[in-house]
């Protein structure tokens, strides 16, 4: 198939929330979330209680993909950093390792300067942190551990939909 | 490409309806979103242009039950049909698990659903998917039509190999449910199998 399925273990996980919510504090913005390229939120930190973070998460990859598009156009290979600018709160999105979407929301407490700064370091880090984990996915592949769905019945499929 | 999150305990899939302009794609996911239960689903988007067009995509995500304690959740998204918004339709395709292929019964959408159904092929293969191998299911909309093809028709000319199908008529949910139903069983089976 086209792109390896995506995998996240606990490890990764804790790892990652970590990053973001040290990169939250550090730009002193209002939310961060990290979405996998087809629109999958991988984390988030910050105050997402009111926020419709799935919605989120489809219509940035949307975005990317839509600019990503537009820059193959014109012979680049992608835009790495996309800026929306709003009357008060701003969306920063980056591309990491052109794989994941790091998206950092935030308002006049903070500045663009001061996100674009504490989103390098972050990125950086969430790097070291992707190859980490498609490393493993590849060896976990290799040793041909098996998937916990492989024993998925056909009676546990048809139970998704009794109601 | 499915998303196994073991740390959220979490499985997500991406199902992508694709078909000719006008034929029901965006009315199948609003009758999905109409009648599932507010707890199961989340918003419904939908880019789309002053007339109701879809412009870039739709969006559903919905949240289906548990399987071996992981919660399963499918994300449905359409591509715009009309012809001209080729390149949108082929972002959408990126990371699909599964395709429903909407046809318009009606006879003079006939060469609309055959240059769709090409489009689709393509675009797949642009990707790196093969139809052969990815789960997908036909969808006949529109069958209470007066001007509706016969069903040998188009099966003919859209499911010669005899993929799952299915009869509906969008509007009143008539196999919009069990349309939905075929595609999840096809993706959760290649799930099992472990890609």
């Amino acid at each position: 198939m086209a792109v390896p399925q995506l995998v996240m273990y606990e490890e990764e996980s804790q790892l990652i929330s970590v990053v973001l919510e040290r990169l939250n504090r550090e730009a002193n913005s209002k939310v961060v979330f990290l979405v996998d390229k087809n629109g999958q939120l991988i984390s988030s930190a910050g105050d997402t209680k009111n926020l419709d973070t799935t919605s989120l998460a489809s219509l940035t990859a949307g975005n990317i993909a839509a600019t990503g598009g537009l820059a193959k156009l014109i012979g680049e290979k992608e835009f790495s950093i996309l800026f929306h600018e709003g009357e008060k709160d701003n969306i920063h999105i980056s591309i990491i390792g052109q794989r994941v979407i790091l998206v950092v929301v935030f308002d006049t407490r903070s500045s663009l300067g001061l996100v674009r700064l504490r989103v390098k370091k972050a990125s950086d880090e969430l790097k070291t942190i992707f190859d980490g984990l498609l490393a493993k996915m590849e060896q976990k592949e290799a040793t041909n551990v098996e998937s916990p769905f492989a024993e998925i019945t056909d009676d546990d499929i048809d139970g998704l939909f009794s109601e | 490409m499915s998303f196994i999150n073991y740390s959220s305990k979490e499985i997500n899939c991406k199902i992508v309806y694709y078909g000719p302009g006008l034929c029901g794609k965006t009315t199948n996911l609003q009758y999905v979103y109409g009648k599932t239960n507010p707890v199961a689903k989340g918003k419904m988007i939908s880019l789309a242009t002053e007339t109701e067009r879809t412009l870039f995509f739709d969006f559903l995500p919905l949240t289906l039950g548990e399987i071996k304690g992981f919660k399963v959740r499918f994300h449905l998204y359409t591509v715009p049909g009309q012809i001209f918004y080729d390149a949108s339709r082929k972002l959408i395709l990126k990371g699909v698990d599964g395709v429903v292929f909407v046809a318009d019964s009606q006879v003079e959408r006939m060469e609309a659903n055959i240059e769709s159904f090409e489009n689709l092929a393509i675009n797949l293969k642009e990707q790196g998917y093969d139809l052969e191998k990815l789960p997908y299911v036909v969808q006949y909309n529109k069958r209470d039509l007066p001007n509706a093809a016969p069903l040998e028709e188009l099966r003919n000319l859209l499911n010669p190999k005899g993929i799952t199908e299915f009869e509906a008529c969008a509007a009143t949910g008539e196999g919009v449910f069990e349309t939905l139903k075929g595609i999840s069983k096809l993706v959760l089976t290649e799930l099992k199998k472990g890609r």
